[in-house]
């Protein structure tokens, strides 16, 4: 008997932690760890300043930790965000579902015309912004200027995918320990499949025709994979089924890469002389193309948003109006300077001269973003939005599949030719049983 | 039973005995290592192993932007808050199944084991669902609760292996004397157990301690422990190997010294019956 009154004296004690420490005005604000999420939890006391009866309350988690917890924690109303860090998929599918409330509300000075139209599409659902852009990103080559002159060739502004190919066999020196050429190769619906996407439509490849049937049977898509895989074979690191950004980005920075095409993100790690080895060797140019009208440049931002149903709309959206505005980027200048400002997100900041001066990849990032037409991603037409992946619930799922059936090509564990086959069969399957087609 | 072993041999097997354990020691080695340099050398190639600038600035960094000591708080509270009531289950459980089996006991056994298979992604939604609604999510109570039930199969069958070794005629003088049930369990068969007991209690709190899905699914910021507090090291776009290395050094530093100390206990507890 004694026990069992400690035990349930215990067990009131244990009981007694679980009482939240709850106050009316704390924004509690899911976010990923990217690097300008990180400066702007350190510069929020210029918020809480003038905003004393707003109390901050971050949760920074691993991009993937996040969306698995945001889309639970959303798609059963549970209420553990007041705002959340969302991507240029999500935004639009995640409105359409009515999960999300219009920001509407961000005050006289915000200005929404100055956001870049390109990121703006993206996040907007039905005419209206359902989530504010953070920072936004496209691709673009990522170069070696002094082996680019050793191998005696000059990279044009808007190079094709032909002469990606011939300066990578030139570049390569596998002795030395220098590939030509290093791509994603590690599967995933945003690792290997948001490079290979973006490639397939500068091929005139689509994921899916007008009437969502699955196209990678058709022969675009088969270039796009030999291209790729020939490509990587030849001139690309060893291993590289298992690359993704991270692990490119370091072989690009310890200067074992001639090119790297991938997130305008980059430009400020490989141009850190504290992050880099190469800092003061690189070159940037646009996404190739292979004659047809597309380049094979992507389009993300990262963005916050409010939950439908929290009762801090208000708040949230002074907060989001905070973060996202033309004065936040002059505070992080202030602070930290401009290289530090998070970029691709605003056609004022592309127009100030202190900045282009800082950022040395700046024009071509802002290109490269207006290149990018999230609504005509496509040489055919499609039936949906979205450049690096298709804006419904089931790409996600699909995507890892086909990511799976790639990634095994580039190892050589698989034929292109039946990669190829798996990923029409899948997403054949996938798409029928969604109802998309019969 | 000493056997008589050639010096050779036993010099062969110590070294052996070395190498596998350093093997198995190697990441955490290398994860210390690797939050002592910068980003850069982190990810230099071939790796550096001890010669280049030792720094602590990861340390600082990860101390200036998260509050370790509240996530720390938070895994000390559940680990060991989540065992101490699971053993008081599990005790009376497993003493039943070992010294009043009845014709199902070792179906419910097994039974109970079966609840460790499905994979626990399945049952996150309804779990979610049900947190939502009793306002359980983002608290202590609610994430130990679920711990304590991920955790009390293996209490359960640990405990009632180390019980099946204790002879029944003790148990019985106890009774015959006069014990009752509870003064049974307490004084007589627990003292007997306290090894096994410890070394059950010990491999639970690990486990519970590294606990990531639902501890990072159902808690966001007052409840989260030492999981999300990794996890907001890591980015798919970034450097962060040697942040994410401070990080995890400092996540592991707890439960590593807790194993050191009770090194002991828990081979003890771990080999106690193995040989009869």
């Amino acid at each position: 008997m004694k026990v069992l009154v400690k035990g349930l004296l215990g067990a009131g004690a244990f009981a007694g932690f679980a009482l939240p420490a709850y106050a009316e005005t704390t924004l509690t604000i899911g976010t990923v760890n990217n690097d300008n999420m990180i400066t702007m939890q350190k510069l929020t006391d210029d918020f809480t300043k003038a905003n004393p009866d707003i109390k901050l309350n971050w949760v920074t988690l691993e991009e993937n930790v996040l969306r698995q917890k945001v889309t639970t924690d959303i798609a059963t109303k549970g209420g553990q965000f007041d705002v959340l860090t969302i991507g240029t998929y999500e935004a639009p599918i995640w409105a359409k579902k009515g999960w999300l409330v219009p920001l509407d509300k961000l005050g006289a000075d915000y200005d929404v015309d100055d956001l870049l139209p390109a990121i703006r599409a993206g996040l907007s659902y039905d005419g209206k912004l359902y989530a504010a852009p953070f920072y936004g990103e496209s691709s673009f080559i990522m170069y070696r200027k002094d082996l680019m002159e050793k191998a005696g060739l000059t990279m044009p502004d808007k190079p094709t995918w032909e002469f990606i190919r011939q300066a990578a066999d030139k570049m390569t020196d596998k002795a030395a320990g220098v590939y030509g050429i290093c791509l994603r190769g590690k599967p995933g619906w945003g690792e290997n499949m948001a490079f290979l996407s973006a490639t397939a439509n500068s091929f005139g490849a689509r994921w899916f025709d007008e009437k969502w049937e699955p196209q990678f049977n058709s022969p675009e898509w088969k270039n796009t994979l030999d291209f790729y895989v020939s490509l990587m074979k030849a001139d690309g690191p060893p291993g590289a089924s298992s690359n993704g950004f991270n692990e490119n980005l370091a072989l690009f920075s310890d200067g074992k890469c001639g090119m790297w095409i991938d997130a305008t993100v980059a430009g400020g790690f490989v141009t850190n002389p504290a992050k880099s080895k190469v800092a003061d060797k690189v070159g940037f140019a646009l996404a190739p193309d292979a004659g047809l009208g597309k380049r094979g440049n992507w389009l993300w931002s990262w963005a916050l948003a409010v939950p439908a149903g929290s009762n801090k709309v208000d708040a949230a959206e002074k907060f989001i109006a905070w973060a996202t505005s033309k004065h936040y980027l002059d505070y992080v200048a202030s602070k930290n300077g401009w290289a530090d400002v998070p970029p691709g997100t605003r056609t004022s900041l592309y127009k100030n001269p202190d900045y282009l001066k800082a950022a040395p990849f700046a024009q071509m990032t802002l290109d490269s973003i207006n290149s990018a037409d999230p609504t005509h991603p496509t040489v055919k037409p499609v039936p949906y939005t979205g450049v690096q992946f298709v804006a419904i619930p089931e790409f996600q799922g699909i995507g890892e599949d086909v990511g799976q059936d790639f990634s095994a090509a580039l190892a050589g564990s698989m034929t292109v030719d039946a990669a190829l086959a798996k990923a029409q069969a899948s997403t054949e399957a996938a798409m029928k049983k969604a109802g998309y087609i019969k | 039973m000493a056997m008589k072993q050639s010096t050779g041999k036993r010099i062969g097997v110590t070294v052996l005995a070395w190498v596998v354990a350093f093997l198995i020691f190697f990441p955490i080695l290398w994860t210390f290592i690797t939050s002592f340099k910068s980003e850069l050398d982190a990810i230099a190639m071939p790796p550096k192993f001890l010669f280049f600038n030792w720094t602590l600035e990861n340390y600082f960094a990860v101390q200036e932007r998260s509050n370790y000591l509240k996530f720390a708080y938070n895994s000390i509270v559940l680990s060991i808050g989540a065992n101490v009531f699971g053993l008081l289950i599990a005790v009376p459980a497993a003493w039943s199944m070992a010294f009043a089996p009845g014709k199902r006991t070792k179906d419910l056994l097994m039974w109970m084991l079966s609840t460790k298979m499905m994979p626990a992604v399945g049952a996150l939604v309804p779990i979610y669902l049900l947190f939502r609604d009793l306002h359980l999510l983002d608290s202590l109570f609610g994430v130990g609760v679920v711990l304590l039930l991920i955790n009390l199969p293996l209490l359960i069958w640990m405990l009632y292996t180390y019980f099946k070794e204790i002879p029944v005629d003790i148990l019985e003088a106890a009774r015959m004397d006069g014990a009752s049930l509870l003064n049974e369990i307490l004084y007589v068969l627990t003292p007997m157990a306290v090894p096994g007991i410890a070394s059950t209690m010990l491999l639970a709190v690990i486990l519970s301690w590294n606990e990531a899905f639902w501890t990072l699914n159902l808690t966001t910021s007052n409840a989260a422990p030492l999981p999300a507090f990794i996890a907001s090291y890591s980015a798919p776009e970034g450097f962060f190997w040697a942040k994410l290395s401070a990080a995890s050094t400092l996540a592991i530093a707890p439960i590593l010294i807790l194993g050191w100390f009770s090194q002991k206990q828990l081979v003890r507890g771990l080999t106690f019956g193995a040989v009869k």
